[in-house]
């Protein structure tokens, strides 16, 4: 079982932390830290495993940011590892050339992808495929809202204030609004 | 500005929040934009809220506190568009756990949106419930997740059953309930609610029994030919990767797959041609190959016996570990671990690549290539393996030092086939780590050491040669500052050398050296401090011939005497002696400097220890006896580091009883005379020994008024000495006899006694002894004048043993140089007239003897007094030449069994002799 996943840069910061079991805000930060001093300094050649505390953490390095599952001692190294590798190719193809700056400025779609691809520290998705799929499917379902909620906005807006300015659409609400 | 303008947009304040140069910069960024969100929280804003709660997790993820968010996740998951639930589910997901109370509260829209008509809200719902269920919520909402895995979307199915696996691991309880719905998820095509049904199923097996077996007698087929058909499934661009159609669902199909051949036979036998056929189909040059064969191994591994898939097994494991990817040696050699239980044999085979992996640069491969190594050691190959990793020892990262002293250590102690190595490899360990090891592993190394009599000297000698090369490694300091407190001695004069070892010229000074380094050296803690205090302590009295004359010289007035005393002794010893007063001098120079330590321990220690070297001689010596039982190379030691054997005089006053009814008196009197060996008692026999010289010089005249004079002066000071630092009054007497004795003068000695001891300020102990010195003065003049003998040991045989068929005696010898020993020859004697049959001698002796008996000459003892049977007892008295402050010191006791046969009858006769001579 996957136990948290850490999306952080080479500076330590984190650009996602998703965890699958209860911990404290300052036993997080703690264990993100740690995490960063055991994969950062570590050599390409090395292997991609390193035992953390009681469990292991499965990390891949794609330039400067470093992907780690930290998994149960018993599970399949190898294929956590092809499973950090499918999830870049995931966001890679929705960002379409993913880099760092994507994953910070759309960090909650980024969130929303992963649990797409993982829930309950298990793996829901297999296919890049469905989860594109899925993922323009609730993208459309968003948008359709989010076209009502601008309406209705600058309509009351528009009432109350006297004032016009229209929404633009090409943006997510999110970013928007 | 209206509501519609505060405030800024996401995107611009995760740029305002990235342009900040300082740490100081980005919390005064983040402080108002969380105030604005708090305003906008108070304002009740609908429409901004999403927004709010989305800057807020990002806000989350750089660390700051965000509870005030709480509640309008809440609200954002109760409103009723898709995008609010979203993000508000989101939210809740990152700033809430399953611990908060507020939780409780969401309880009721969770089961809303379960039910809800529009699928991407279930789907929402079941996420967030899959990440955060509690196990109240779990019970709460069981049945909507156990209905929904019957729905007709396959992404609520595999939702569903993932949260299931949620469910089932808070409350384990309710997996019955879900048994039949997963069972069924085993037959869906869509790879993703297949992948999630067979997670589903693995897990249920591992909470109930039941659903174990279910699975196991309706479903291993299935699983089986599900298997067939991925491993065999032609190319889907869909699944595809490296060539492999979703490895994921391999994997996972190999694991429950095991999880039902674990244990049973039929289920374990139905799998085994598709595990065959896997393990020999997968392409193993890509990752995701070898992900498939190593659950493959495991799976092969974990199911009931099957010796040709092993083989198969074991072979891949072998092709992983020459690998040249480090993942793929990694797991390898995680995979050996568990195949040793299995195959020991085989996996010794890769033991060379395993060594290797020991020192790879990788720590994880490192790691696990010690775990291994460590289950390969057996007693055959203990020695070659603790030698590579010793070796490696010297070269390896520092923080991998750790875990391979600990290793090694573990190895040495379960394996040893002797002392003298495990002594070896744990020298070798700490010179070379011993920064690294566990305080329990220099105490077990001391408690070997100390147990193994036979190597202190060998042992001291090498932690002294290590010392000097690794006085950096703090536990083999401890290790060396304990062994040379306690061996010191061996360490200067090579005791016990064994063959394999060179011998070292060590003075007392370079002893000394050694500690004054531990004591003094920055980077020791309090341990070693106090432990090198002790050892100076200890060393203080290991070389202590000498130390009374540095600390009672100055208490003397009569100087000149003492000098003409040394010259007497001869140059040579004077020399000595001076050398040691150094010595001794250096030793309190140290101990006194800790006086002022700032440490309590060590402060009060100096102070007491100081006060024993200074005031408390007589008891010093059984303060710091050597821990274990003293054996024979003490005194050896000791003999050789202090005075010359010539003085070895030995009264045998009142020996010549017959039965040896020997007085406690006459053999401390020669016990006291026997100045060499009376190391405990240093002080008094040294008085005693100035007593006698300065009466022997009056004496040689006619004894005069002057003589006498001086005599009192002198006497009284030697006394007045002896008494105030504890000695024993005994000796003052014994000696005074002894000299006197030969004169025949009965009367002076008492005389001079008398008028001694009540001139001197006697303390509490002199007072109570004052009464026997006098009582055994007038017993010792009652037999025959003693005849004083210049050298050798001569005692008087002994009729150990008399009945009315057999007769012991005993004839005392010495060695010169080892006091402490008695050859004792042992003669028996037949007084029947038939002949006795395998005569068996045995003896047992009190625990501070120790006793050699040499084989006896023969077993046959003729009739009648013919002939007779020696035999060689060697008995070293421990305690020899101690004197206690009670009269008498322990003499030589024996028990003994003698058993014959008499025209093939057995006889048996018990003794126990006591009447050895006193002083043996």
């Amino acid at each position: 079982m996957i136990r948290f996943i850490l999306l952080q840069n080479r500076q330590g910061k984190t650009r996602l932390a998703k965890y699958y079991v209860p911990l404290e805000d300052s036993e997080k930060h703690k264990v993100e830290y740690e995490v960063h001093r055991l994969v950062v300094n570590r050599d390409s050649k090395f292997t991609n495993f390193v035992e953390f505390r009681t469990h292991k953490v499965i990390y891949r390095r794609y330039a400067g940011l470093f992907f780690s599952l930290c998994v149960d001692i018993t599970d399949n190294e190898l294929a956590y590892l092809e499973c950090i590798h499918l999830f870049v190719e995931i966001l890679d193809h929705f960002f379409s050339n993913v880099c760092e700056l994507d994953l910070v400025f759309n960090f909650h779609k980024v969130y929303l992808i992963l649990d797409e691809f993982i829930l309950a520290g298990e793996l829901q998705e297999t296919s890049k495929r469905a989860i594109i799929e899925r993922m323009g499917e609730l993208e459309k379902l968003e948008l359709k809202s989010q076209a009502i909620l601008s309406v209705k906005l600058t309509c009351k807006n528009l009432d109350s204030r006297s004032q016009f300015r229209l929404p633009s659409p090409s943006l997510s609400p999110l970013v928007a609004a | 500005m209206n509501s519609f303008f505060s405030g800024t947009r996401l995107r611009d304040m995760i740029r305002a929040i990235r342009a900040c140069k300082t740490a100081a910069e980005e919390r005064a960024v983040v402080r108002k934009e969380c105030a604005a969100i708090r305003t906008s929280i108070n304002e009740n804003d609908h429409d901004y809220r999403h927004r709010n709660l989305a800057k807020l997790m990002f806000i989350h993820m750089l660390g700051y506190p965000t509870h005030f968010g709480q509640m309008e996740c809440l609200k954002l998951i109760a409103s009723a568009g898709f995008p609010e639930k979203r993000i508000g589910y989101l939210g809740l997901m990152l700033l809430l756990d399953e611990r908060q109370e507020v939780l409780m509260l969401v309880t009721n829209s969770l089961k809303q949106d379960l039910n809800h008509s529009n699928q991407y809200i279930v789907g929402l719902a079941l996420c967030a419930l899959g990440n955060i269920c509690s196990a109240e919520m779990a019970r709460d909402l069981a049945p909507e997740v156990e209905r929904l895995l019957q729905f007709r979307d396959p992404n609520i199915r595999k939702k569903a059953a993932l949260c299931s696996i949620r469910i089932i691991r808070k409350v384990p309880d309710l997996a019955e309930n879900f048994i039949n719905p997963a069972a069924a998820l085993l037959k869906e095509k869509h790879h993703g609610v297949l992948i999630t049904g067979i997670q589903l199923c693995t897990d249920l097996c591992k909470v109930s029994p039941e659903a174990l077996e279910f699975l196991r007698k309706k479903h291993t087929e299935g699983l089986v030919r599900t298997l067939k058909d991925v491993v065999n499934s032609p190319y889907t661009p869909e699944y595809d990767i490296a060539g492999i159609a979703d490895p994921f669902l391999h994997v996972r199909l190999l694991k429950l797959l095991r999880a039902l051949g674990q244990g049973d036979a039929d289920s374990s036998d139905a799998m085994n041609d598709i595990l065959a056929q896997v393990a020999t189909k997968t392409e193993s040059n890509k990752n995701a190959g070898n992900a498939i064969l190593y659950e493959c191994v495991e799976t092969i591994m974990s199911i009931e016996d099957n010796g040709g898939l092993r083989v198969l097994a074991i072979n891949i494991l072998g092709r992983f570990l020459s690998n040249r990817d480090n993942n793929i040696r990694y797991v390898a050699l995680n995979m050996l671990m568990k195949a040793i239980t299995v195959d020991a044999q085989a996996v010794q085979r890769h033991r060379a690549t395993i060594l290797e992996c020991v020192k790879d640069s990788d720590a994880s491969i490192r790691k696990r290539a010690l775990e291994l190594v460590y289950l390969l050691v057996n007693e055959t190959n203990v020695k070659p393996l603790t030698k590579e990793l010793i070796d490696y020892l010297e070269v390896s990262d520092q923080d991998f030092k750790g875990d391979l002293t600990a290793k090694i250590c573990s190895i040495v102690e379960k394996f040893s086939p002797e002392k003298i190595w495990y002594i070896d490899q744990m020298l070798k360990v700490l010179a070379e780590a011993g920064n690294f090891v566990k305080d329990e592993v220099w105490h077990a190394l001391i408690v070997v050491i100390s147990n193994a009599s036979d190597l202190h000297g060998y042992t001291v000698r090498a932690l002294y040669k290590a010392f000097k090369t690794s006085s950096e490694q703090e536990s083999l300091v401890r290790v060396a500052v304990w062994c040379i407190g306690e061996y010191g001695d061996m360490l200067m004069n090579n005791v016990g050398m064994l063959g394999v070892e060179d011998s070292v010229t060590v003075t007392d000074s370079d002893i000394v050296d050694v500690v004054e380094i531990a004591i003094k050296h920055h980077a020791s803690d309090l341990t070693t401090k106090a432990m090198a205090l002790i050892a100076l302590l200890k060393l203080s009295s290991r070389f202590p011939s000498c130390s009374e004359y540095v600390f009672s010289v100055p208490s003397i007035p009569c100087n000149s005497i003492r000098l003409m005393f040394f010259y007497h002794r001869g140059t040579a010893f004077f020399l000595s002696c001076i050398k040691r007063m150094r010595f001794q001098l250096r030793i309190k120079d140290i101990i006194v400097h800790h006086k002022g330590s700032l440490v309590l321990e060590l402060q009060q220690r100096s102070l007491e220890f100081n006060s024993i070297i200074d005031k408390h001689q007589n008891i010093r010596s059984t303060l710091v006896e050597r821990m274990p039982i003293l054996d024979e190379a003490t005194f050896t030691t000791r003999r050789a580091g202090s005075l010359p054997a010539a003085v070895s005089t030995s009264g045998g006053a009142s020996l010549n009883l017959p039965n040896g009814a020997v007085k406690p008196s006459t053999s401390l009197l020669v016990d006291l005379l026997d100045l060499s060996d009376d190391v405990p008692a240093a002080p008094s026999s040294s008085g005693g020994d100035f007593l006698q010289d300065l009466l022997g010089v009056d004496l040689s005249p006619a004894p005069t008024q002057s003589g006498t004079n001086q005599v009192q002066k002198a006497g009284t000071d030697v006394l007045l000495d002896l008494l105030s630092i504890g000695a024993h009054p005994v000796q003052s007497s014994s000696s005074t006899t002894d000299i006197l004795s030969p004169i025949q003068n009965e009367k002076s000695p008492i005389a001079t006694l008398d008028a001694l001891l009540p001139s001197s300020s006697l303390s509490a102990q002199a007072t109570s002894a004052k009464a026997a010195p006098v009582m055994d003065l007038l017993d010792d003049f009652s037999p025959s004048p003693s005849k004083p003998e210049d050298n050798g040991s001569v005692y008087p045989p002994l009729v150990a043993f008399e009945s009315s068929s057999l007769r012991i005696t005993f004839d005392f010898s010495k060695q010169p140089g080892n006091p402490q020993i008695t050859i004792v020859l042992a003669t028996f004697t037949n007084l029947t007239p038939n002949v006795f049959t395998d005569f068996i001698f045995q003896a047992a002796v009190p625990k501070f003897l120790q006793l050699h008996l040499d084989p006896a000459s023969s077993n046959i003892l003729p009739a009648s007094g013919n002939g007779s049977i020696t035999q060689n007892l060697r008995v070293t008295n421990n305690q020899h030449g101690k004197v206690f402050l009670a009269f008498t010191s322990k003499s030589i006791v024996m028990r003994t069994r003698i058993s014959y046969k008499i025209n093939n009858k057995d006889t048996l006769e018990e003794a126990q002799i006591n009447n050895f001579p006193r002083d043996l």
